[in-house]
């Protein structure tokens, strides 16, 4: 599953062999993340956020799992249980905020690692698989957060709760019973509340088993690199560990201290207000909105306002989950043969422009329901559409690419102003490493 | 165990061409797949409402202290309730437009019961996503129909808490209820 040239396992210390013999789990690891993994040599900082989601996920796993042990799902006491841990429990406080920012950190990651895979074309052929096991991932993601913030029993948990279960009742004739089936009950209640508690201590390892398998699947060909263009031999590699632990380490070192400044000087910054309050089923916050991270999709849920064929409801609903169940068909979508927007002048441009329009959608996302908002989000939701149905195969058919490098080494050469020949004179002359 | 030499009773087609072991292997598969599946429905079931939960399903609420023009907001299985004592002005309102020509088409009397048309009785839960609409308590938002106006994404409602601007599919629902006398409503239950 690896280059010819990849580093074998050689344990010298006896008992790491004696392992080895018996579990090849020392070689596993060396061949995934360690010097046995040969990876292109010419990775940019964008191919950090991989690692850097792995290490918000383990961030979340062990806050989430040290706040269970505080936390009552019980609607009668969840809030209190919440505030419990704030006021009472010991470093309660720190271990809710990193978990509750960790959130946001671990979406802010994994969309930059999704910004990275569409630019530069990482989903193409033969890396397919890896994409779409990314999606799972993200929605997987998605439902724990959701489930996640409805735990404080606040009152945009309660009303967060209350208007995504709600979304399930728009589907015809069976909706109002899967309504019911989620809630077990009529509005969300206790029995909402535990179960979602449930589904989001157990959602985080399937998350983590799905990763497995994107790893995995990412191994098969190698990882892609900011060229485009495979690996043709050894020179073009170098190996994971040191290279990449260390490139990935600074990474980790900066993604640290940024989610440091935000935990200690702006805890709440992300958050509502209104969550500080305890649900109350009878009186509705005066302005709904979901985290953040899910204000592009909420701004395509509420672009529909006008009834066509179907109530506007059901077109908000099913437009929101298209937005994402599109990208599983992104692979076969983008028929271009070049993966790297840097030799596609004109899919760059428009990739930029897919920025800024889900850029503008998550802000109306987050603004009120009212002018100009519903308006930019409707022009911006057709043009999320566009530009994966009409753009993408248009631009692919009639874009005159850039000339690719011969290879990886040539491309990062070129780069320093030498040429593979030079390379190779100066390689040989100068004793190896 | 077989061997070469070997042909156990089951590897010996019949007549039809089944062998023996096929039958075994499609019945044997067959039983496990259904009990598979009977293991599957209380697995499912178990998410559905339970018995306290729908022990609640019925409410008794006592109108008398409510003045033409005055509603209440109540509780009725864990949802806000809206019991609204309609004006001779609301209800020419809610008559003066017709049925035919709403999104969701009802009279007032086909959402009141005959002889009561001033007790407007409606769950508080706007049918766009849940939201409780304004209206029903003093000074609140009524909206442009002067009915109720749910603040999340600016849904209308008249007199009759019927839909007519903003993107709810629905009228307000109209639950069960029964007039158990002038002055009390039980609501969930069926006449």
């Amino acid at each position: 599953m690896s280059f010819p040239w990849a580093k074998q396992y050689a344990p010298t210390n006896p008992v790491m062999k004696w392992v080895d013999d018996r579990l090849p789990l020392p070689r596993l690891v060396y061949n995934a993340v360690g010097a046995g993994y040969p990876v292109p040599r010419n990775l940019n900082y964008f191919w950090n956020f991989g690692v850097l989601a792995g290490v918000a996920l383990t961030i979340q796993i062990v806050t989430g799992i040290v706040l269970a042990m505080h936390y009552a799902a019980n609607a009668g006491v969840a809030f209190d249980s919440v505030e419990h841990i704030m006021r009472d429990v010991n470093s309660g406080w720190l271990l809710r905020y990193a978990h509750a920012n960790g959130a946001s950190f671990f979406f802010i990651v994994v969309y930059i690692h999704i910004f990275r895979g569409l630019y530069f074309g990482s989903y193409k052929a033969p890396r397919e698989m890896v994409w779409l096991l990314g999606l799972v991932i993200f929605l997987l993601m998605m439902a724990t957060a959701f489930m996640g913030y409805v735990l404080p029993w606040g009152q945009m948990s309660f009303w967060g709760a209350q208007v995504i279960t709600g979304l399930f009742s728009a589907i015809p004739l069976v909706g109002e019973t899967i309504h019911t089936w989620l809630l077990g009950g009529f509005a969300p209640d206790n029995a909402a509340l535990n179960r979602f508690f449930s589904l989001h201590y157990l959602l985080p390892f399937v998350i983590a088993g799905v990763i497995v398998l994107h790893i995995w699947a990412l191994h098969i060909p190698g990882s892609s690199n900011p060229t485009g263009v495979e690996v043709k031999d050894e020179q073009d590699t170098v190996p994971f560990h040191p290279y990449y632990t260390a490139k990935d380490g600074f990474g980790v070192a900066i993604f640290m201290t940024l989610f440091a400044i935000m935990l200690f000087f702006a805890p709440n910054a992300l958050g509502h207000p209104d969550n500080y309050i305890p649900a109350n089923p009878l009186s509705t916050p005066a302005h709904i909105v979901p985290e953040w991270y899910f204000w592009p999709f909420y701004a395509i849920l509420r672009a529909f306002t006008v009834d066509f064929i179907l109530p506007a409801k059901l077109w908000g609903v099913l437009a929101m989950f298209a937005a994402i169940l599109l990208l599983f068909f992104l692979p076969w979508i983008d028929k271009s043969p070049v993966r790297s927007a840097t030799y596609r002048p004109l899919y760059k441009k428009f990739f930029w422009v897919l920025v800024i329009d889900v850029l503008i959608l998550g802000y109306c996302g987050g603004a009120p329901a009212e002018e100009p908002f519903v308006m930019l989000s409707q022009i911006a939701s057709i043009y999320y559409f566009a530009h994966f149905l009409i753009v993408l195969p248009f631009v692919a058919s009639i874009e005159r690419t850039l000339p690719l490098p011969a290879s990886i080494t040539e491309a990062v050469l070129a780069k320093h102003g030498t040429t593979v020949s030079d390379a190779d004179g100066t390689a040989a002359a100068a004793p190896a490493e | 165990m077989a061997t070469l030499e070997q042909i156990e009773p089951g590897d010996i087609a019949q007549e039809d061409g089944v062998r023996r072991r096929d039958f075994l292997n499609v019945a044997a598969v067959s039983f496990a797949g259904v009990g598979a599946a009977a293991v599957v429905v209380p697995l499912v079931t178990q998410m559905n409402p339970s018995a306290d939960v729908l022990a609640q399903a019925s409410t008794e609420v006592d109108i008398s202290a409510i003045q033409p023009g005055q509603a209440i907001k109540t509780v009725f299985r864990k949802q806000p309730l809206f019991v609204r004592h309609l004006t001779p002005k609301e209800i020419a309102e809610a008559d003066a437009v017709p049925a035919s020509s709403l999104r969701d088409p009802q009279s007032l009397e086909d959402r009141t019961k005959p002889g009561k048309t001033q007790w407007l009785i409606t769950m508080g839960v706007c049918t766009h996503l849940g939201c409780v609409p304004l209206g029903a308590g003093e000074g609140e938002n009524r909206g442009e129909f002067g009915g109720y106006f749910c603040p999340c994404h600016g849904s209308h409602y008249d007199t009759a808490a019927r839909i007519r601007k903003g993107p709810a599919p629905k009228n307000l629902v109209v639950p069960d209820y029964v007039f158990r006398s002038d002055t009390v409503v039980e609501v969930g239950a069926k006449a």
